[in-house]
């Protein structure tokens, strides 16, 4: 379980302090399939980089699995078993698409069991198990190598940042599906999603609302989503991407 | 396996990943003289009368057959100077591994300086692989300045990969190439220097026939204190098509100068060069680390992808 106490986080630029996220208390159970969303710039991202250790807050306390975590480096927080898909996935020139699974793995993972996370996520594994994971990739590619690379590490905690965020509408639906996949899955792990998405917030356990930094709603699918579809900000939450 | 000691044997392992004798045609020089050779019906190995060093005589039709001619030095001090060339006849192709690993436990400098001259025949392919590496705790320098000249005749091909990873304090690399029509040349450097080591490597290519093409990509690491300068220059002197690329990452206060040139002599050449020079980028430090790798543990990991 992830818990958030009156977490806080401020932000300085130009002499100027904003606050990005304000006083947010949450419990994550374990085994949910959580998505959360609410307007652009609400702090949903921030939020996600707080929980990986990322971002430092500048108040407050996480505690996951009964561990204060508040203080751990990234490092650390991964090898208490929290992964992080970024919403832009990072390239490395030289780094294969093998590399970076075993890297995840922590271990020599081996051809065929690197080719089988390839395919969770949709790829042909013998395409791109010895491709650079770098700009020959399309971002629709990225994504999919990225939320491999999470599944590699086999984690309690997963946080997905805006997944289906710039990529096309093929790759888009491969995404969904993969979401789909993990959500019928019998391992034994959380997964929080940052996303706009009305097919993902569908098959949420929990949907959580984040709006001006502070926690606005939360509840089960069926009785959020009505809500927020016709909230004031429900063309942000549901984005004409499949139009 | 012949005369050589374990501090030899490791170098052998490092340059030519030798764990004993290589099949087919070599040379291995140890502290300055051959502890071993062998040639084959189509490559003829001869010492040189005039100078140190080696003539490799390869027989034109000759295909997948390799050639190793190593050097490794254990000896504090020793300077030397060797003069080896290759004639590939026409037809070719084949695998010629050189390299040189220096052992300085002493406190005198060792040099090897070895210069290489490839003639290469009509529509062969030979690829050249060149592993240039230091180790010893003496205060002696390890130096290597290599010279390598590859003249191509038509159609002929030349793949070469140049690697210099490790402890290797002072290198001074100048690699000329002369291609004719339909001659192609690949060049892959990898260089990583540390502590205060210093680094020059000078590219001067001329393509002088019509449908030449070389595409020449460094990739180098400066750490520490260490200094390099790239110097890659292609000559467009014919229809041809020329690519010269340096990709570098500096650490801590290295330095690196990186002079990507191109001059188009002819109206049909088409020369492109790329140079980029930077840290590592923050997001990937923080995409590794949240695998579960250590600040430290993740640039190991991204320099040596970027190096492979």
């Amino acid at each position: 379980m992830l818990k958030l106490n009156n977490i806080s986080f401020s932000a300085v630029d130009g002499g100027k302090s904003s606050d990005i996220i304000r006083g947010i208390d949450l419990e994550i159970p374990d085994n949910k399939f959580v998505v959360i969303t609410g307007p652009n710039g609400g702090g949903k991202s921030t939020l996600a980089k707080i929980i990986a250790g990322i971002v430092q807050p500048t108040a407050g306390r996480l505690i996951f699995n009964d561990t204060d975590i508040t203080d751990m480096s990234i490092t650390d927080r991964a090898k208490a078993g929290i992964g992080f898909a970024f919403q832009q996935p990072v390239r490395f020139k030289g780094l294969t698409v093998l590399d970076l699974l075993r890297i995840s793995a922590g271990k020599n993972l081996s051809v065929s069991d690197a080719c089988s996370y390839l395919s969770e996520v949709g790829l042909c594994a013998k395409d791109y198990i010895k491709r650079e994971v770098n700009a020959s990739l399309s971002g629709g590619e990225l994504k999919r190598i990225e939320i491999a690379t999470v599944m590699a590490r086999d984690v309690k905690l997963a946080v997905f940042d805006e997944p289906e965020a710039g990529i096309d509408l093929w790759s888009f639906n491969n995404l969904i599906r993969i979401f789909e996949n993990m959500r019928k899955s019998d391992k034994s792990r959380t997964v929080v999603v940052i996303s706009h998405q009305e097919r993902l917030l569908k098959i949420a356990d929990e949907i959580i609302v984040l709006a001006d930094g502070k926690l606005v709603r939360r509840g089960s699918a069926d009785e959020v989503l009505p809500e927020i579809m016709h909230s004031n900000y429900a063309q942000t939450i549901c984005p004409k991407i499949e139009e | 396996m012949l005369k050589m000691d374990a501090v030899q044997k490791q170098l052998l392992e490092e340059v030519a990943e030798l764990h004993d004798i290589p099949e087919g045609a070599y040379n291995l020089r140890a502290n300055g003289e051959s502890v071993g050779r062998n040639s084959t019906a189509n490559i003829e190995i001869v010492s040189k009368t005039d100078v140190s060093g080696i003539d490799i005589k390869i027989k034109s039709g000759t295909k997948n057959e390799s050639v190793h001619i190593p050097v490794v030095l254990s000896e504090s001090g020793l300077k030397e100077t060797v003069y080896n060339d290759f004639y590939v006849g026409e037809d070719c192709d084949v695998l010629i591994v050189a390299g040189c690993g220096i052992d300085n436990c002493g406190t005198q400098d060792s040099e090897h300086d070895g210069v290489h001259r490839f003639f290469v025949g009509k529509n062969s392919k030979v690829r050249y692989v060149e592993k240039h590496y230091g180790s010893g705790d003496g205060t002696g320098k390890r130096v290597l300045n290599p010279v390598t000249e590859v003249y191509m005749e038509e159609n002929s091909t030349v793949d070469m990969e140049m690697v210099q990873i490790k402890g290797v304090d002072s290198t001074d690399r100048k690699t000329i190439a002369e291609l004719k029509a339909g001659a192609k040349l690949n060049v892959r450097e990898r260089l990583m220097t540390h502590g205060d080591q210093q680094a020059l490597s000078t590219y001067q290519v001329s393509l002088n026939g019509d449908g030449s093409a070389a595409d020449v990509v460094s990739r180098s690491v400066a750490r520490d204190s260490s200094y390099q300068k790239l110097d890659l220059c292609v000559n467009g002197n014919a229809a041809c098509t020329g690519h010269t690329e340096c990709d570098s990452i500096i650490m801590d206060n290295g330095r690196i100068l990186a002079v990507p040139s191109l001059e188009a002599n002819c109206i049909d050449a088409a020369l492109v060069h790329e140079a980029a020079i930077g840290k590592i980028a923050g997001e990937q430090l923080i995409k590794l680390m949240t695998l579960g790798l250590t600040e430290a543990e993740a640039e190991e990991q991204i320099i040596n992808g970027f190096l492979k």
